[in-house]
């Protein structure tokens, strides 16, 4: 497949107005990833589908990530004055990053067969407004995976045919994939050395008080 | 009866039993299992039934996939939070006297998927089972061995008396209450009348 | 766009061209956001298009014919299938989310609960993720026992396969017996080598666990020899049968515009004539050292489905011969790949192979700490299952059965 550079020029030139960029994948530099605006992510899919050259016929895999709010820690190197003298110092800079939902595309090309082509969406946040534009309309493949991003995210896919709850019961109120998801306590003593498990014992069978 | 006078009978080829023994012999050997798989032990429930294992040696190789002609209903997978229900209606479908194997350790405590949020850690929350079989999955000898223990209780129960088994009394339960889908949980996690948590005493440190 | 209560002519039409919404997004206000948000009505609730004659039926979760606890929530008109709509989620066992609390070791015996007939190729799937994503390579001989192992398990996948089909047709198990005479084969051969019969826990990040006992490759030349002889008995039983070839000749037909379109994968793919196996496309592992064919059908329908599978067993068997002939001694473990405590750079990865139900794919992000940040199996049998009411629209309902049986589902993978 063509670097993914000339693939984003491409795109930009024959999508001027659409708001894109490239994410670089530092374990596996040849799966990085383009980052779509929300808005313009149906028009983006059916150019990547309809190109020529590119053909993405075959949309592989869909599925959301959580990434809620935190703190990063980044080492940055700065100029900086030291004792009179100018030298580069290496600092830790903390960046506040802000929650957001994701929905990542695995996209492949059964004509040429080639890829995969990974495109991504972000919602604006976490809490209300987790909207992102449905891919179902370009690939079918998409209407399974999409409702289930929907069920264990919370991801509303607008344009989506048929979004309800897939595999948890249509009562269910909560998204269970979220990192910050609490589970029901329905714990009971189970002897491992597990840590998460250690850790609900201790809360369930606090030491000295009677459980 | 006295067993010296019962073999001296058959050996001048006279039968006697008793009606217990007659019912319970009768009642083992033709357990009909419910066609029902949950999950990856069905697959070795079905190998089970296949030509090497053979469960037909068993009397119990007549799988009904209607619960109103079983006898033996064999949890044979994880059971979720989504599908609890359902077992327990089915259970409640199935004519006195039935039985519950659980098999495999999903059925019996949630197994590898007991951290789960959509798992329920254990059927005998909901449904009193006789005979669990551990393991993950299985081995069809070892369902075979289930059966074989259960058929075993099945012919120490009286027919009359205290110790009679729940079928023959008129104040035990043969249904039980089917929990309902809730916002994040069944509702009630667990059936009170038959289960409760284990408690924990901790030792003194000597 | 064609919406999906169209009339049956226009609606098989805008099937073949791809470009399809299954029905139109409702119309009104846009639905409300935040926790709150409120789902759309189920399937049970009266659509426009109904007519008043039509039924609802309820088939599964626990139904003998539906592989599990997969459930279809038909609508009939007499015996015909007018709408059909899967519902998923009772064997979901929460897979990603356990994954993701553990180490990357410790996620290897869950994936072998995933398509529980296939465990090895879904061990193969995720340990080459890990791999792409930690740059561990793998010895040769690894690669070697990894091609055998997982030609043994779509070998054994498509036996049963075959057999549960015919089942659901009303054979009453007899081919279905047969196949698991076969499987009780493979199942030995297993045993002596992991341990284990169907959750075998065997392969490793860089390699496999444990080298081949004693006399296996004996086992397994035993075995390939006898294979020929088993499929010839199997087709002939079956292949020409009469009542076989009226129940599927036919049934379900998936056009390959539709079937690239909604993502199908597998043989299920390759039935519909659209030649993609990722063996040959991704050529992972050393699938590029062997000789062998990709079998395509012609119609798409459940009887290419059977046949393609069928041609697929004496393929494996081809691959398994060449390994055998060449598998080379060495190590089966690569000693520099760090097993316990593995933390991989930052980073993401996708890594996919051709498992017996389709391209099974695994996406792991890394944020270099010990476990996944995110986990995610892409299951080819429920994508497999998107257009399973395209298949079964306008058919009677034992067809759909059928149908189903030849879409090839383990629900332990559909639901996770």
């Amino acid at each position: 497949m063509e670097p993914l550079e000339s693939i984003l020029a491409r795109l930009r030139a024959a999508l001027p107005q659409v708001e894109v960029h490239l994410e670089p994948n530092p374990a596996v530099p040849e799966q990085a990833s383009l980052v779509v605006a929300r808005d313009h992510a149906l028009a983006v899919a059916r150019w990547l589908r309809d190109d020529p050259a590119l053909q993405l016929d075959y949309c592989s895999n869909v599925t959301g990530v959580d990434w809620p709010e935190m703190l990063l820690k980044e080492k940055v190197k700065v100029r900086r004055v030291v004792d009179g003298v100018e030298r580069e110092v290496e600092e830790t800079v903390e960046r506040r990053r802000p929650g957001h939902l994701e929905a990542v595309y695995h996209l492949y090309s059964m004509t040429r067969r080639h890829g995969p082509l990974i495109l991504r969406q972000r919602t604006a946040n976490r809490a209300e407004d987790t909207h992102l534009a449905s891919l179902t309309p370009v690939w079918r493949s998409a209407e399974f995976q999409e409702r289930e991003a929907y069920d264990l995210f919370g991801i509303l896919f607008t344009g989506h045919p048929d979004l309800r709850r897939i595999l948890m019961w249509d009562e269910f109120q909560d998204f269970p994939m979220r990192k910050d998801y609490v589970e029901p306590d329905d714990y009971e003593y189970e002897p491992t050395p597990h840590d998460a498990v250690l850790t609900k014992t201790q809360r369930h069978y606090p030491a000295g008080g009677a459980p | 009866m006295d067993e010296g006078l019962r073999s001296e009978l058959s050996k001048q080829g006279v039968f006697t039993t008793t009606l217990q023994e007659l019912s319970n012999w009768s009642r083992r050997n033709s357990m009909w299992p419910l066609n029902f798989g949950l999950a990856c032990c069905a697959i070795e429930m079905i190998a089970a039934s296949m030509a090497r294992f053979d469960i037909a040696r068993f009397g119990a190789e007549v799988f009904r996939p209607s619960p109103r002609q079983a006898d033996l209903m064999i949890v044979a997978g994880t059971v979720t939070k989504k599908m609890a229900p359902l077992v327990v209606r089915l259970y409640n479908q199935m004519p006195e006297p039935k039985y519950v194997i659980a098999m495999g350790a999903c059925a019996i405590s949630g197994g590898p998927f007991k951290q789960g949020y959509n798992v329920l850690k254990g059927i005998d929350r909901y449904l009193p089972v006789d005979i669990h079989i551990p393991g993950c999955p299985p081995r069809p000898e070892a369902l075979l061995h289930g059966l074989i223990e259960l058929q075993k209780k099945i012919a120490a129960q009286p027919l009359t008396g205290e110790e009679r088994p729940r079928h023959l009394r008129t104040d035990a339960p043969g249904e039980f209450p089917v929990p309902a889908y809730g916002p994040y949980d069944l509702q009630p996690p667990h059936n009170p009348d038959l289960w409760r948590p284990p408690v924990v005493v901790r030792g003194q440190p000597a | 766009m064609i919406p999906r209560n169209a009339d049956e002519p226009t609606l098989l039409a805008g099937l073949s061209t791809g470009d399809v919404t299954p029905e139109a997004p409702p119309a009104g206000p846009p639905p409300p956001t935040g926790p709150g948000y409120e789902v759309r009505p189920r399937a049970r609730a009266p659509l426009p298009g109904d007519a008043d004659e039509w039924l609802e039926v309820s088939v599964g979760p626990h139904h003998p014919s539906t592989h599990g606890v997969f459930r279809m929530d038909v609508v009939l008109e007499g015996e015909r299938v007018r709408r059909l709509k899967p519902v998923f989620g009772y064997l979901h066992r929460n897979h990603e989310k356990l994954a993701e609390q553990t180490s990357y070791l410790g996620s290897i015996p869950y994936t072998d609960r995933l398509d529980y007939f296939c465990s090895l190729t879904n061990n193969w799937a995720y340990v080459l993720t890990v791999e792409k994503l930690a740059g561990i390579p793998v010895p040769e001989r690894a690669e070697y026992l990894r091609v055998i192992t997982a030609e043994l398990t779509r070998i054994l996948n498509h036996l049963c396969l075959i057999g549960f089909l015919t089942h659901d047709m009303g054979t009453m198990g007899t081919p279905l017996m047969y196949a698991f005479r076969e499987r009780e084969k493979v199942l030995d051969l297993f045993e002596a080598l992991t341990g284990a019969r169907m959750m075998c826990n065997y392969f490793r990040f860089g390699g496999c666990r444990c080298d081949l006992p004693p006399g296996w490759v004996e086992g397994v030349q035993r075995f390939v020899e006898g294979l020929p002889r088993f499929l010839d008995e199997f087709e002939a039983l079956l292949s020409t049968n009469e009542i076989l070839l009226a129940r599927t000749v036919g049934i379900g037909v998936l056009p390959p515009a539709l079937a690239v379109n909604a993502g199908i994968t597998g043989p299920m793919l390759r039935a519909s004539g659209v030649n993609y196996d990722v063996r040959k496309v991704d050529r992972y592992g050393i699938y590029d050292r062997f000789r062998f064919r990709v079998p395509l059908g012609e119609h798409g329908d459940t009887y290419d489905r059977y046949m393609v599978r069928l041609l697929e067993i004496r393929e494996s068997r081809e691959i398994l011969l060449q390994a055998l002939r060449d598998l080379p001694p060495g190590p089966v473990l690569n000693p520099q790949a760090k097993q316990r405590g593995l933390r991989p750079r930052p980073g993401e990865a996708y890594g996919r192979i051709e498992a017996p139900k389709g391209e099974l794919g695994f996406y792991l992000i890394s944020d270099g700490g010990p476990n996944p940040y995110r986990y995610r199996v892409r299951p080819p049998s429920l994508i497999n299952l998107t257009i399973l009411e395209d298949l079964c629209l306008g058919h009677t309902l034992a067809d759909a059965v059928v149908i189903l049986g030849s879409v090839d589902i383990v629900m332990g993978e559909v639901d996770r």
